[in-house]
């Protein structure tokens, strides 16, 4: 596949920072849909508002970039309406988890037919690197100038207590592995839901000693553990870090789907 | 064969959108408007439609934005505390055009305020409530017949308009029981679609783009921010906003005498109520009781845009008078376009005006 093909080369260039992990996601998301072998024309990009959201503006699909949080709601209209439809949503971590949070607990709880992939950058970057729901204890951003003094949001786990069919996490280090979980995503009747984890040099990595776009892609390499080595070390009684990202399949299950023509 | 019913004005309202052709409702339970989703529950599944009760009104509103981009005929019923929590999204369909109708039982408030009796205060939110510049259509029933037939209507008017249209009622109109007929069939417009070679926000001599439905092809990208002709984000340029805002009203503005719709009675009269809603009928009662020609009723059917027009179709009126269930929201309207006198009768509380006392008020003035 090129690329050509699925942007709006029209557009470019695109709004993202040096640097910045989304294009990452974008690039896994287009192989993973274009391995599917869908028409351009059956798949509807729906996003809310932020860095993430900016991304279907640049897929040559139909696209809908809605108000912020509420993705996940326009996308059950248009899933519901039109079932043939294949769906998929852009959100971020302050998106889909603050101002977003009752309708991405509800999509899992109703496993609606949608495939939502969060870019988890762990801050507020189109509005200037506020803390989000996802920054880690500690971590500085323009609201927590002193450390974030709350606990950050479990998003696969909370997707996945929901209800939701499908449930991996990865991060830009991680590219095969999350474009296979994406495709996977895709092909799953039901909600599935796959967090990225993102690199934000601009507004994350230069406030937390990640200066670098490779600093954090070292971290996110150091710092993933395999859900299975977590769930085995949890057996042998070890404890894991708190700094450390469970990644893999969190969830994978055939709960009846919303959404699925009968 | 038309038909003759007798049903609750809610009833009325969701058997209207169905013949319409409405096959989506998103929406969340409120009183005094709940009866519309419980029968629109009932009814879309047998005729292929599609019900979801979503988990606020914030999301009944945006999963109707989102069917209408499949090109259903799409709506959501409300109240007051829900008609808030819609007002983003609702500027988000004015933003990008997109059809839908909005139902709004209207009840006392602010806030939770009075949730079984009867308002007419979300009048100018409706017009104003979304931040921005905008133009959007209003209509208020009168009666159970009229929040069918005019429920019917307000999908033509948002498909012709591709704007968000409210179906602005009350819990009077919306809970009272009465005769309707029921026609065969009504009139059904059509959504015009986007033509070949046309750029997705270009509009023709209406003002109005043609709509490109979501999963035919046409690859378009529809997004809140300010955008050119070709549905790109362009949020920095002053011309490109500037054009696209004055667009959006214009196209509804433009056409305000033309969709004018109201009862007028007793053209040459000195003394003109003018009403919508259930104020109406307590009207209807003072002129059926006084029977005098000097004492005349202009009953707007559709009440944005309020076509000023209409105020002269009364040339011989000293005095409008504006009896409504709100501090005078209307009244504040007519009096922009008037130098007569204006006299807003102003009703709070859930209670009708009493004809005895809007007769006395006509006595004074005759």
């Amino acid at each position: 596949m090129t690329f050509d093909e699925w942007l709006r080369v029209d557009r470019l260039p695109h709004i993202y920072c040096a640097g910045c992990g989304n294009g990452t996601v974008i690039n896994c998301t287009l192989s993973a849909v274009d391995q599917m072998g869908w028409k351009k024309e059956e798949i509807v990009f729906v996003s809310g508002i932020g860095c993430s959201s900016r991304a279907p503006g640049y897929i040559v699909t139909d696209s809908l970039h809605t108000t912020h949080g509420r993705a996940i709601a326009f996308a059950t209209g248009i899933k519901m309406a039109n079932p043939d439809l294949k769906v998929v949503v852009f959100t971020g971590d302050g998106d889909l988890a603050a101002i977003g949070g009752n309708h991405f607990i509800h999509g899992c709880r109703r496993n609606i037919d949608l495939t939502v992939i969060c870019m988890n950058n762990m801050i507020y970057g189109m509005t200037g690197g506020q803390g989000s729901p996802t920054t880690p204890r500690g971590a500085l951003s323009t609201t927590t100038p002193y450390g974030s003094s709350e606990a950050a949001f479990d998003l696969c786990g909370l997707a996945a207590a929901a209800g939701a069919n499908y449930v991996a996490r990865y991060t830009s280090y991680h590219v095969k592995e999350l474009t296979l979980a994406i495709r996977t995503g895709l092909g799953n009747p039901g909600f599935s839901f796959i967090e990225a984890l993102v690199q934000c040099p601009t507004n994350y990595g230069r406030r937390n000693k990640l200066r670098q776009v490779s600093d954090q892609i070292e971290y996110f390499k150091s710092h993933a553990i395999l859900a299975q080595k977590a769930e085995r070390m949890r057996e042998e009684g070890k404890k894991i870090p708190d700094d450390m990202i469970i990644i893999g399949e969190l969830a994978r299950r055939n709960r009846p789907a919303l959404g699925v023509r009968k | 064969m038309s038909r003759i019913d007798f049903m609750q004005g809610n009833t009325a309202c969701a058997e209207g959108a169905l013949a319409a052709g409405c096959r989506f409702f998103g929406g969340y339970p409120i009183t005094p408007s709940t009866e519309i989703a419980e029968h629109m529950a009932a009814k879309l599944p047998k005729v292929g439609g599609v019900f979801i009760q979503m988990e606020d009104e914030i999301a009944g509103i945006a999963s109707v934005i989102g069917a209408s981009w499949t090109g259903a005929r799409a709506m959501t019923a409300t109240s007051g505390p829900g008609f808030s929590l819609m007002m983003e999204n609702i500027g988000f369909a004015v933003m990008t055009e997109t059809p839908c109708v909005v139902v709004n039982i209207q009840r006392g408030g602010p806030s939770t305020g009075q949730p079984t009796m009867a308002a007419q205060g979300d009048m100018l939110q409706c017009r104003f409530g979304s931040h921005g510049d905008y133009s959007i259509i209003a209509l208020s029933p009168a009666s159970v017949q009229e929040m069918y037939d005019l429920t019917a209507e307000a999908f033509n008017l948002a498909d012709r308009f591709r704007i968000p249209v409210f179906v602005m009622a009350d819990e009077i109109i919306g809970h009272m029981r009465e005769r309707l007929m029921i026609p065969d069939s009504v009139h059904r417009g059509e959504r015009k679609l986007l033509g070949k070679g046309n750029l997705p926000y270009q509009a023709d001599d209406d003002l109005v783009p043609g709509f490109p439905v979501f999963g035919k092809g046409y690859g378009v990208h529809v997004t809140g921010l300010t955008h050119d002709e070709r549905g790109y984000p362009c949020a920095t340029s002053p011309s490109v906003h500037e054009c696209l805002v004055k667009r959006l009203v214009d196209k509804v503005e433009s056409a305000r005498d033309s969709i004018a719709s109201c009862d007028i009675v007793n053209p040459d009269a000195r003394v003109v109520f003018i009403s919508y809603g259930a104020p109406s009928r307590a009207v209807e009662q003072v002129l059926h009781d006084i029977h005098n020609d000097n004492v005349g009723h202009l009953r707007l059917k559709l009440v944005w845009p309020f076509a000023e027009s209409l105020l002269s179709r009364f040339s011989n009126a000293e005095t409008f008078i504006v009896p409504e269930l709100n501090m005078g929201q209307m009244a504040r309207e007519i009096k922009r376009h008037t130098n007569r006198r204006v006299i807003p009768v102003p009703k709070l509380g859930g209670a009708l005006h009493d004809p005895f006392d809007l007769a006395a008020l006509v006595e004074e003035l005759l």
